[in-house]
C-alpha cells in the first residue's frame, strides 16, 4: 500500500509541477492545486499510514499519529485561501494587463523604471 | 554601576532637542543641544578618578545570552580617553557650528545628525560586546553619511558622502565577518573575554583571516592606503563636520578598533607586516599629497591621512612603548587637527575662499586667528614646546628601535624622517601661503576677524596644544597612562613625558625634518612644476566609474534572471532544490525501510488508478479548462477518500468541504478568464518541463516511500495521553488544534482572515469585462436561477446548518470541529447564492463577512486572554462537566469558545472571497463604486 501511496504522491507532484510550468495563469492555479494535494498527502504520510486507527480515544486499539493530521487540517484550509488568492491575482492581472500570461512573453504596459541601469546623477 | 548603561543613550535622547528647539533662536538651540552631551561628559569625568586608580567599569543587560547578545558597556582608560575626545570636541563643534552655519541651513537638522553621530561614536568606544560594537560602528557610517551630505544640493557633497559610505560600509561588512569569526573562535562575544584570550586567538587557525577582516574594517574607516581617497572627497561636508569627524572621531574609530583589539590580535609577524607597512605607506602618501593641495581643507585632509598612518604605523610596531606613543599622538592629533579645521573654516567663512592661491597675506586682516592657526600648525609640524613635538619625538624614537625588517630596518626611521620633512613643508605652507606671501587675490569678500565666540573653540584647543606641550605629565599624564594600560590590557611600561631628553637621534631627526621641510617649502615652485607633469587622476572619477560598471553589470544580471517569466523562476527554484535533495538522497543506501507494509486491496487499487488517470487527464486537457476542472475535482475527492481510509476522518471531512468551495471558486474565476488555453509551448519546452516534473515527482515519491517504510519515533504519544485529562476531549486532532497548539491555530485563522481581506481589496478595484458568450460563441444562458435548484437549496439550508452545528459541537470528542463546521456552513450559504442569486440573498441575509472575520479572531483571542484572568498563561484551556435535566451530563470547555472563533473566521473568510467574487457577475459589481 505504501508503494502505491508514494507513487500517487509522486505522480500528483509531477502533474502539479508540469502545470505550474505552463505559461498561462489558470494552468498554474490548477498546477498549484494538484501540488497542494500532493504536499498534504506527503505531510500526512509522515505520520505513517494506519488503517482503522482514527485518533479518537476509545475508538480503536492503536491510534494513528494525530499531529500531522492537525497540521494538514489547517494546511488544507490555508491552501484554499492561497489558491483563492492566486486565482484573484490572476483575474486582477488579466483585468489590469489585459492578458493571462505569466511567462513574461507580452511586455507589461508600463515601462519598468527600476530596470534602467545606473541611476546616479 | 547601572548609570553606565544609560550614559551612551543620553545623547540619543538629545537628538530630539535640536529638532524641537530649532524654531527658537540659534543660540538657544545650540545651548539646549549642548546640555545633554555636557551632562554626559560630566558623568564620564566623574568616573575618571577611579579609572586613573586602575579600575574598570562594566555594566550589562543580557538579551539572548545563548548566542552572546547583550547590551554591554565598559568604561576603561581607552574608552575614557575617546569618550572625552568625542564629547569634549563635540561640545566645541556645537558652539562653532552655531556661528558657522548660515541662516539658510537648518541648524536643527544639523545638530540632530551631529548628536546622532556622537551617540554612535560613544557607543563604539564604550561597547563591551562585539556585535554591539559593530552595530554602533555601522551607525557611525550612516550618521556620517548624513553629515557629509548635509549640503545635499551640491553634487560634491552627494558624491563624497556616497563614496565615504560605500568604502566604510564595505569595510563594516568585512569587520562584521571578522568579529563573528573571532567571537566563534573564542566562544564569547564579550570584549573582556576576547582581550583575555589573546594567545589562544593568535594560535588558532582562524587568526590570519580574523586579522585581515578586522583590519579591513579599521583601514577603511581610518582612511588608510589604499582606501584613503574617500577622506579628501568627504571634505565637501560643512567644516564643523570635518573638524569633528575627520580629526577626532570618525577616522579615529579605525584607530580605536586597532587599539581595542591590540591585546588580542597584535604582536605577531602578520600584524606587524600588514599594520606597520600600511601605516608607513599611508603616512608618506598622505604627507606627499598634502603638500600639493591648493584647497585648505584638502591639505588638512591629506595631512590627517598622513597622521592616521603614523598612528597605525606605531600600533603595528608591536612594542608597548610604541602603543603608548600611538595613544599620545591620538590625543595630540585630535587637538591640533580639530583646531586647524576650525581655523580653516573661519578663513573660508570670513574670506569666501579656501584656495591657497587666492588666500595670501591674511595676517593683516585677521591677526588673532592667524596666531591661533600658526600655533596649531606648528604643533602639526612637530615644533618643540608643542604637543605634536612630544609624540613625534616618541614616534621617531620607536622607529629607531624597530628591528622587524631585519637588515632593512633602517628604512623605517629614514622614511619616517622623510614624512616629517613633508609635514613641516605643508605646515609651513599652511602658515606662509595663507597669512603672508603678498596680498589676497580676487577674494569674494574682504576678510575680517570672526565673531568672538566662533573663535572660542579654537582658542581652547590651541591653549591645550600649548599646555600639553609644556606640561605634558600634568595635563594628560594620568589619562595617557590609563588609556595606554587599557590598550595593553595590563600596565603601561615606563616612559618619560619630558620635553628635553638631551641631544639624541630622535632630536636630530626632528631637526632634519624642520630644516628639510623649510628647504622644501622654499623650493616649492620647482616641486609644483614637477608635480604638474603627472597625469592628473581623480579618485572620485575612478570610483564613480567602478560604481557605474558594477551597477550596469548588476542590471544585466537582473535583466537575465528577472524576465517577468514565472516559468523561469519556478524552473530555477525547482532545479536547485532537486540538486540539493538528490545529493542527500544518494547517501541513503536503501529506499525500503524496516517497517512492514499494509497489504493492498482491490478497492484502494481502483481508487489509486482513478486518481492517477484523473491527474494525468488534468494535465492532458489542461487547455480545455472546464474539463480540467472536473478531472481536478475527481482528484480532490479521491484524496479525501484516502484520508478517510488512513484513519484521518477530520482530514477527510475538511478536504471534502474545501473541495466544494475550491471548485466553486475556480468555476467563478473561469467566467472571467479565457475558456481555453492556446497551444503555445514549444516541443523543447514540453520535453524540458516533463523531464523536470518527472524528476521532482520521482524524488518526492521516493522520499515519501522511504519515509513511510521506516519506523516512526513520534512525539504524539504526549498528545494522545493528555488529550482527555489535559484538554478534556477525546478527538486528539481537534484537541491539538484548539488546545495544545492553539497559538498556531490562532495564527492560522489570522492568516486566513488577512488573505480573505486581501482578496476582497483586490476584487474591489478590479475592472473586468463580463464575457457575453463562451469560447465557442454560444451566449450565456439568461435563465439564471432554475426553480428546482432554488427550492431544494432553500429547504436544505436548515438541515445543513443543523449538521454543521452538530459537527461543531461534537468536534472536541468526535471528528468535526470549527474548521469543518465553518466550511459546511459556508457551503450551505453558497448554495443559497447559487440557487437564488446575489440580489435575492442581499435582501434576506445581512451578514457583514468582514465583521465576521474580525469577530472570529476576536473571540479566539479573548478566549485565550480569558485564561489570564484566572492567572494562567495565554490560551490555557479549562473544562468541566455539568449536569442538566433532560440533556444529561455535558461538558463545557474554554476550548469551545476558541473553536467558535475558528468557526466564525472560516465562514467569514470563505464567504468574503466567494460572495464578492460572485458579485462580480451581477449588477452589484463593486468596481463601479470604487474610485482611484
Amino acid at each position: 500500500m505504501e508503494g502505491m501511496y508514494a507513487f500517487c504522491v509522486g505522480l500528483l507532484t509531477a502533474c502539479g509541477v508540469f502545470l505550474a510550468l505552463r505559461g498561462r495563469s489558470f494552468s498554474v492555479v490548477v498546477g498549484l492545486t494538484l501540488l497542494s494535494y500532493a504536499v498534504n498527502l506527503f505531510l500526512f504520510a509522515s505520520g505513517r499510514l494506519k488503517l482503522d486507527g482514527a485518533a479518537v480515544l476509545g475508538e480503536s486499539e492503536q491510534y494513528s499519529d494525530p499531529l500531522p493530521q492537525a497540521l494538514v487540517l489547517t494546511a488544507i484550509v490555508i491552501g484554499f485561501a492561497m489558491t483563492a488568492f492566486a486565482v484573484i491575482l490572476a483575474m486582477r492581472a488579466r483585468a489590469d494587463l489585459g492578458n493571462d500570461h505569466v511567462d513574461g512573453a507580452i511586455p507589461p504596459q508600463h515601462n519598468d523604471t527600476s530596470k534602467k541601469s545606473g541611476g546616479s546623477q | 554601576m547601572s548609570s553606565l548603561i544609560w550614559l551612551p543613550f543620553l545623547p540619543l535622547l538629545g537628538t530630539l532637542i535640536p529638532l524641537i528647539t530649532a524654531r527658537l533662536s540659534r543660540t538657544v538651540c545650540a545651548l539646549m543641544t549642548a546640555a545633554l552631551p555636557a551632562l554626559t561628559l560630566l558623568l564620564v569625568l566623574s568616573h575618571a578618578g577611579d579609572i586613573f586608580q586602575g579600575e574598570n567599569f562594566e555594566a550589562a543587560i543580557p538579551w539572548i545570552p545563548s548566542i552572546g547578545l547583550e547590551l554591554a558597556f565598559r568604561l576603561d582608560g581607552l574608552a575614557l580617553l575617546f569618550a572625552i575626545l568625542i564629547l569634549g570636541i563635540g561640545l566645541l563643534v556645537i558652539l562653532y557650528a552655531r556661528y558657522y552655519l548660515s541662516a539658510q541651513d537648518s541648524i536643527g537638522k544639523f545638530y540632530a545628525y551631529l548628536i546622532l553621530f556622537m551617540f554612535a561614536m560613544l557607543g563604539v568606544v564604550l561597547s563591551n560586546n562585539l556585535i554591539q560594537l559593530w552595530f554602533f560602528w555601522e551607525l557611525t557610517s550612516i550618521s556620517s553619511f548624513l553629515l557629509i551630505s548635509f549640503w545635499g544640493h551640491k553634487t560634491d557633497a552627494r558624491k563624497g558622502a556616497r563614496m565615504a559610505l560605500t568604502i566604510t560600509g564595505a569595510g563594516g561588512l568585512a569587520l562584521l565577518a571578522g568579529l563573528l569569526i573571532l567571537g566563534n573562535t573564542v566562544g564569547s562575544f564579550n570584549l573582556q573575554d576576547i582581550l583575555d584570550s589573546g594567545p589562544f586567538i593568535k594560535a588558532s587557525a582562524n587568526y590570519p583571516i580574523i586579522v585581515v577582516l578586522i583590519l579591513l574594517g579599521a583601514f577603511t574607516k581610518s582612511a588608510q592606503f589604499p582606501f584613503h581617497f574617500w577622506l579628501p572627497n568627504a571634505m565637501a561636508a560643512p567644516t564643523p563636520v570635518s573638524a569633528y569627524l575627520h580629526s577626532a572621531t570618525m577616522v579615529k574609530a579605525g584607530i580605536f578598533l586597532m587599539a581595542r583589539f591590540y591585546p588580542a590580535l597584535a604582536d605577531t609577524n602578520l600584524w606587524f607586516l600588514i599594520v606597520s607597512l600600511t601605516g608607513l605607506a599611508t603616512f608618506l602618501v598622505g604627507a606627499y599629497h598634502a603638500l600639493f593641495q591648493h584647497d585648505l581643507k584638502g591639505l588638512l585632509a591629506n595631512s590627517t591621512i598622513s597622521h592616521l598612518g603614523l598612528i597605525t604605523l606605531l600600533l603595528g610596531m608591536g612594542t608597548d612603548l610604541a602603543a603608548v606613543a600611538a595613544i599620545f599622538h591620538i590625543i595630540n592629533h585630535a587637538i591640533f587637527k580639530a583646531s586647524l579645521f576650525m581655523a580653516a573654516g573661519i578663513i573660508d567663512h570670513e574670506s569666501g575662499s579656501r584656495d591657497m592661491r587666492q588666500l595670501n597675506g591674511l595676517w593683516k586682516y585677521m591677526p588673532y586667528t592667524a596666531t591661533l592657526a600658526m600655533v596649531a600648525s606648528a604643533s602639526m609640524a612637530g615644533v618643540p614646546l608643542m604637543n605634536g613635538f612630544l609624540s613625534k619625538e616618541m614616534f621617531f624614537t620607536e622607529t629607531l628601535h624597530q628591528a622587524s625588517l631585519g637588515s632593512l630596518s633602517w628604512f623605517i626611521p629614514v622614511l619616517a624622517t622623510l614624512g616629517g620633512v613633508f609635514a613641516v613643508a605643508y605646515s609651513t605652507r599652511f602658515i606662509h601661503d595663507v597669512f603672508f606671501n603678498g596680498e589676497p587675490i580676487n577674494l569674494p569678500k574682504t576678510p575680517h576677524e570672526p565673531p568672538r565666540y566662533m573663535r572660542v573653540p579654537v582658542e581652547i584647543l590651541v591653549a591645550l596644544c600649548l599646555l600639553v606641550g609644556l606640561f605634558p605629565s600634568l595635563v594628560v599624564g594620568d589619562l595617557l597612562f590609563a588609556a595606554a594600560s587599557a590598550t595593553l590590557n595590563g600596565t603601561a611600561p615606563d616612559y618619560s613625558l619630558a620635553i628635553w631628553h638631551g641631544f639624541n637621534f630622535p632630536l636630530l631627526m626632528s631637526i632634519i625634518a624642520l630644516i628639510g621641510g623649510l628647504f622644501m617649502y622654499h623650493n616649492r615652485t620647482h616641486l609644483f612644476k614637477f608635480q604638474a607633469k603627472f597625469p592628473s587622476s581623480d579618485p572620485k572619477l575612478i570610483f564613480e566609474g567602478i560604481v557605474q560598471r558594477i551597477a550596469a553589470q548588476a542590471s544585466r544580471i537582473i535583466a537575465y534572471t528577472e524576465n517577468n517569466s514565472l516559468q523561469r523562476y519556478i524552473f530555477f527554484v525547482l532545479s536547485l532544490s532537486m540538486v540539493m535533495t538528490a545529493s542527500s538522497l544518494m547517501k541513503l543506501n536503501t529506499t525500503t525501510g524496516q517497517r512492514p507494509e499494509i497489504p493492498v486491496d482491490a478497492l484502494s487499487i481502483t481508487c489509486a488508478v482513478l486518481l492517477c488517470v484523473s491527474a494525468i487527464a488534468t494535465v492532458i486537457w489542461h487547455r480545455r479548462r472546464v474539463i480540467a476542472l472536473i478531472t481536478l475535482s475527481v482528484v480532490g475527492l479521491i484524496v479525501s477518500l484516502a484520508f478517510a481510509l488512513f484513519s484521518a476522518p477530520d482530514l477527510a471531512l475538511t478536504q471534502l468541504s474545501v473541495e466544494v468551495v475550491t471548485v466553486i471558486l475556480l468555476i467563478l474565476a473561469l467566467f472571467f478568464l479565457p475558456q481555453k488555453t492556446p497551444k503555445e509551448s514549444s516541443p523543447q519546452r514540453v520535453v524540458r518541463d516533463l523531464g523536470l516534473a518527472s524528476l521532482v515527482g520521482g524524488v518526492i515519491g521516493t522520499i515519501c516511500y522511504a519515509l513511510m517504510t521506516r519506523p516512526l519515533d513520534t512525539i504524539s504519544t504526549f498528545f494522545t495521553e493528555n488529550s482527555k485529562t489535559g484538554g478534556g476531549g477525546t478527538n486528539v486532532v481537534n484537541v491539538i488544534l484548539v488546545d495544545f497548539r492553539g497559538f498556531d491555530t490562532l495564527g492560522e485563522i489570522t492568516v486566513l482572515g488577512i488573505a480573505a481581506l486581501g482578496i476582497y481589496k483586490l476584487i474591489a478595484r478590479m475592472r473586468l469585462s463580463m464575457p457575453s458568450a463562451d469560447s465557442t460563441g454560444r451566449p450565456w444562458s439568461e435563465d439564471k436561477h432554475p426553480i428546482l435548484l432554488a427550492v431544494i437549496s432553500q429547504s436544505l439550508l436548515p438541515l445543513a446548518l443543523l449538521v454543521s452545528a452538530y459537527i461543531f459541537l461534537r468536534g472536541h470528542n468526535m471528528p468535526g470541529g470549527g474548521f469543518i463546521a465553518g466550511l459546511i456552513t459556508a457551503v450551505a450559504i453558497i448554495q443559497q447564492y447559487i440557487g437564488h442569486g446575489v440580489d435575492w440573498i442581499k435582501t434576506r441575509l445581512k451578514l457583514d463577512y468582514q465583521i465576521m472575520i474580525g469577530a472570529g479572531i476576536g473571540v479566539s483571542t479573548l478566549s485565550g486572554l480569558g485564561s489570564w484572568v484566572f492567572g494562567h498563561t495565554f490560551l490555557s484551556s479549562w473544562f468541566d462537566y455539568f449536569y442538566l435535566p433532560v440533556i444529561g451530563k455535558f461538558e463545557l470547555a474554554s476550548a469551545m469558545f476558541f473553536d467558535l472563533g475558528v468557526y466564525l473566521t472560516v465562514i467569514g473568510a470563505t464567504m468574503l472571497i466567494l460572495a464578492n467574487l460572485g458579485k462580480l457577475t451581477t449588477s452589484e459589481r463593486p468596481t463601479l463604486q470604487e474610485h482611484d
